[in-house]
């Protein structure tokens, strides 16, 4: 009788007076015994409907319209109503409040876990991670989309639907490129843009002058001394290289009006915001089922949780992270909950439960007797590929059997390089945290000259690491768009890293911008 | 505590602005996935909904990508059972695909996927740009039905539309203003005065008291009978207005030739226009008929399965199919209730003589009663080089040429592949710029 009461839901049906319930035991156990920091939490209720809205958004609860997400929502619900992929059950958004979203459908054991997995897990990462900490501003996020819907819709409005989505089109192509890796960019309030977005259009109405439209469009001539002097100036302010293309041309560009400008930078701003996103997959995922599978234990252990809400649970969480193996039909790369929430577990028994073999390669803190802290520091202070470097163990290795090929593109065979033994370890380990470095997925395309004086010519350089070069067609149609951007000529080089050798170079024809 | 809160009610939709943008945006490549399916599907079909392939990667969200046909990459994969270092592990001959080919998250992404576009999405690119004449358009405002509605009251009427309540509470207002005495003042003094007299023998007084009462029961009646319980000032009527209603409702007469100078050619190609046309007049219509005639030498109205498959043998006289389709007109269609359509197909074959009667049928009877007529004549692929656009042509051609060009809504034309008819179709109901008159 006692075990009754002590149950916080029975059944399958959920309420929010039983949410509730069971949030506060998770949040007693994630704060209290695991000592997550987290930021306040805002859960939300939502229908599939919804969720597949959510999906097209690229997750974010506001978003200015354009075409792209509605066809990523008819894509997205065609094969949801298709029956070939079901929905997440749950979504969450960094930002503080940490806004999670649940699915109505869920039963009552998975809305627990999915509190347990996106409110505290994610909420922890993204509050404590040093790449969310250093990129992302989980308190301006919600205002400035708010402003972006707001300034976008706005435009529209002002200078048509089709001006605008011309502008949208070119910067969503370059989004990959417009982010900085290194440098970071200065934080704004949403306050602050909202008043420099005004300065902006006042500065635009003052300026404007019904004459101007009656000039004829060419570049006056007589103060070219004048020019010269401020273009060299301008030169030297530009910064080159610079790897982020879309603040270059939202900065340098010299055909771009000030709402043009801006809504680079909105879209410059939503790509800054997602980049650590893009780095910290495994870790962040591995984390928050870490989280959760630790949390719904001692809630059964603690008799919280009846045995067929548990078996519900392990059921489903069985499924996220199953790894099939490479030659299964059902594999499509490595599944980052399954070698994420492995890696995590991994770490708590080295530090609680060592082998020698542990001992050799992690000598820091195998043994330490503090799971927890070892995990929290390594939240805190990691992306995927060091993660992956630092705390990869050869136990896991072995249990995933991992072997490491090469794959050279004119070759009709790949060779194995090495695999789960002695001698493989380190090369397996550092070859998987290299897949995970940004550099092997997306192509480093750089800024590097672009002569003011002259012909204004934009010259961008493409460093090619082991001769992987660009898509053609979507490279040409890429370039075209930042040939709209830009308004003048421009260059591509390829440039072989290792041996500097030019592989290729191609400039879109004036007529195709 | 968090803050839980409950979202499942708000506006739905959110996506519908982005899906129309997106419509819009692939505009051109549904169109022509429409155009493609119609073309080969049946003709029958075509107003369904439709699934659409889209390039789910189309050249229109382009960016920086790495060719995964160039350079030298690493993979880490899971689940070796059987290699050691140095094994030589043989690429699958397409594309790489699962393990070998792509790291995580890539490989996939070139598939089209499909968008079902609605019945409406459909016929509207469908008919894009195509619109009924304007002729007829003013003929769906032109109003030929009436349907009494009820506005208000009137004092005016029949009395079958009186409306007892609101006559009541005039004559009851009417009643209390000019105090006509009601039934309980009469009653009493009746009861009073009986009362009087039920004494038998009287004193002085009350002699005069039950004469007085009398008067004043004379009076009481006179005064109810001055004042009408109910007067012709209250009676109030219903009243109704005659309010026009659209007429929503069309004939389409289906006209052909069978004899043995059609051949399924032709007859297909014929079957291929009537339906467009149906097709056509059914998004504007709530109803439509269809009556199909055929004729050799003498004209009968058939079903659609013996209209289009059964053989007849016989000579050609058009004017019989003419004279059948106004008979069945004055018997069934009255042009008042009816919009009228005919689509007439040939090989332009005609009797001797008939074509000139088939003119004047058309130009002095069935032009008055039909909203449109379409004629088209089929010929031949070798023809159709020989004739353009001429003038010349057979008898029934240069009869109905001059029916043209005196009345506007009479369309006609030449078609000899199936690949005419949409061409066809567009001319024929091509917006008209300059305005028309009203066929009656």
């Amino acid at each position: 009788m006692a075990r009754e009461t002590n149950l916080l839901f029975d059944g399958s049906e959920w309420n929010f007076s039983t949410l509730s319930r069971a949030y506060d035991a998770i949040e007693e156990i994630a704060v209290g015994e695991l000592g997550l920091n987290v930021y306040p939490n805002q859960i939300e209720i939502i229908s599939s409907e919804q969720m597949l809205d959510a999906y097209s958004s690229i997750g974010m609860p506001l978003m200015y319209q354009h075409w792209s997400f509605g066809k990523r929502f008819a894509f997205e619900s065609q094969l949801y109503r298709k029956g070939l992929r079901g929905l997440a059950y749950e979504l969450v958004i960094n930002s503080n409040p940490c806004i999670t979203y649940l699915m109505e459908e869920n039963t009552m054991p998975m809305q627990a876990l999915v509190t347990a997995h996106a409110a505290f897990g994610h909420n922890h990462f993204f509050k404590n991670n040093y790449l969310f900490r250093q990129w992302t501003d989980a308190g301006a996020i919600l205002g400035y989309m708010d402003f972006a819907k707001k300034y976008i819709a706005r435009c529209e409005e002002r200078h048509g639907i089709a001006a605008v989505e011309e502008i949208l089109d070119s910067a969503h192509a370059l989004m990959n490129q417009g982010v900085f890796h290194y440098r970071r960019p200065p934080r704004l309030s949403p306050a602050k843009v909202t008043e420099r977005a005004r300065e902006r259009l006042e500065y635009e109405e003052q300026v404007y002058s019904d004459l101007w439209r009656t000039l004829p469009a060419t570049v006056g001539t007589a103060d070219i001394e004048e020019a010269e002097r401020e273009a060299l100036e301008r030169k030297k302010a530009l910064h080159l290289p610079e790897e982020n293309l879309l603040y270059f041309l939202e900065k340098h560009s010299l055909i771009l009006d000030p709402w043009q400008r801006e809504i680079l930078r909105i879209v410059r701003v939503i790509a800054q915001y997602f980049y650590p996103q893009g780095l910290t997959k495994v870790m962040n995922e591995g984390c928050a089922t870490f989280v959760h599978y630790t949390i719904i234990n001692r809630l059964f252990d603690l008799g919280r949780m009846g045995e067929g809400a548990m078996l519900e649970l392990l059921a489903s969480h069985a499924n996220v992270v199953f790894q099939p193996g490479f030659d299964d039909p059902r594999y499509s790369g490595i599944n980052p909950y399954a070698l994420g929430f492995a890696m995590m577990q991994d770490i708590a028994r080295i530090a609680t439960r060592p082998t020698a073999e542990d001992r050799d390669w992690f000598p820091d803190f195998a043994g330490s007797g503090d799971a927890m802290a070892t995990l929290i520091d390594a939240w805190e202070n990691h992306r995927d590929e060091s993660f992956i470097l630092q705390y990869l163990s050869p136990a896991l290795m072995r249990k995933f059997r991992l072997f490491h090929i090469t794959d050279l593109a004119s070759d009709r065979f790949c060779k194995v390089a090495s695999i789960h033994d002695e001698r493989g370890y380190r090369a397996v380990r550092s070859a998987l945290a290299r897949s995970y470095d940004r550099g092997a997925q997306q192509p480093d395309i750089q800024v590097v000259d672009v002569d003011l004086l002259g012909d204004r010519r934009l010259r961008l350089q493409h460093k090619v690491r082991n001769g992987i070069l660009l898509d053609e067609a979507e490279r040409d149609a890429t370039l075209g768009h930042i040939r709209r951007l830009w308004g003048y000529g421009l260059s591509l080089t390829g440039i072989d890293v290792a041996s500097g050798a030019v592989l290729y170079e191609c400039s879109p024809s004036a007529d195709d911008g | 505590m968090p803050n839980f809160i409950d979202r499942r009610l708000n506006p739905k939709d959110r996506s519908l602005g982005n899906r129309r943008r997106f419509v819009k945006r692939v505009h051109d490549e549904l169109k022509r996935a429409i155009n493609d399916q119609v073309r080969s599907d049946r003709i029958v079909d075509v107003d369904t909904a439709h699934n659409v392939s889209v390039r789910r990667r189309a050249g229109d969200e382009p960016s920086f990508r790495n060719s995964s046909s160039t350079g030298e990459r690493e993979h880490v994969l899971p689940g070796n059972e059987r290699f050691a270092a140095g094994d030589r592990i043989g690429k699958p001959e397409s594309g790489g695909g699962q393990g070998m080919g792509g790291g995580p998250g890539r490989g996939q992404g070139e598939d089209d996927f499909l968008f079902v576009l609605s019945r409406d999405e459909v016929l509207d690119l469908f008919f894009e740009d195509l619109e009924l004449p304007d002729m007829v358009k003013l003929n769906l405002r032109e109003t030929v039905i009436f349907k009494p509605h009820r506005v208000g009251f009137t004092t005016l009427g029949t009395p079958s539309n009186i409306n007892v309540g609101r006559t009541m509470r005039n004559s009851f207002g009417r009643r209390i203003a000019l105090r006509r005495p009601g039934e309980k003042d009469y009653r009493a003094l009746a009861d009073e005065i009986a009362a009087v007299e039920a004494k038998g023998c009287l004193s002085q007084p009350e002699h005069r008291r039950l004469a007085a009462l009398r008067e004043e029961l004379e009076a009481l009646e006179r005064r109810r009978k001055r004042i009408a319980y109910v007067d012709p000032v209250d009676v109030r009527f219903n009243r109704f207005e005659r309010q026009p209603l659209p007429n929503a409702s069309a004939v389409m007469f289906c006209l052909m030739d069978v004899s043995a100078s059609m051949g399924e050619r032709e007859k297909d190609l014929a079957k291929r226009f009537f339906v467009l046309l149906h097709l056509f007049l059914k998004r504007r219509y709530e109803r439509i008929d269809i009556v199909f005639v055929r004729h050799t030498d003498e004209a009968r109205e058939v079903d659609e399965e013996t209209f289009f498959f059964s053989r007849q043998s016989g000579g050609t006289i058009v004017s019989t199919a003419l004279e059948e389709m106004q008979r069945i007109i004055l018997e069934r269609y009255p042009a008042n209730l009816w919009n009228i359509y005919a689509a007439q197909a040939s090989d332009g074959d005609n009797a001797s003589g008939d074509s000139q009667i088939c003119a004047q049928l058309l130009r002095d009877e069935l032009m008055k009663l039909c909203q449109y007529y379409a004629y088209v004549e089929i010929i031949d692929e070798r023809e159709s080089e020989i004739f353009g656009s001429t003038d010349n042509g057979t008898a029934l051609w240069r009869a109905y040429r001059a029916v043209e060009s005196a009345i506007p809504h009479f369309q006609m034309t030449r078609i000899s592949r199936p690949a005419d008819i949409y061409p066809v179709f567009r001319k024929l109901f091509a917006r008209h710029k300059g305005a028309m008159q009203p066929g009656r």
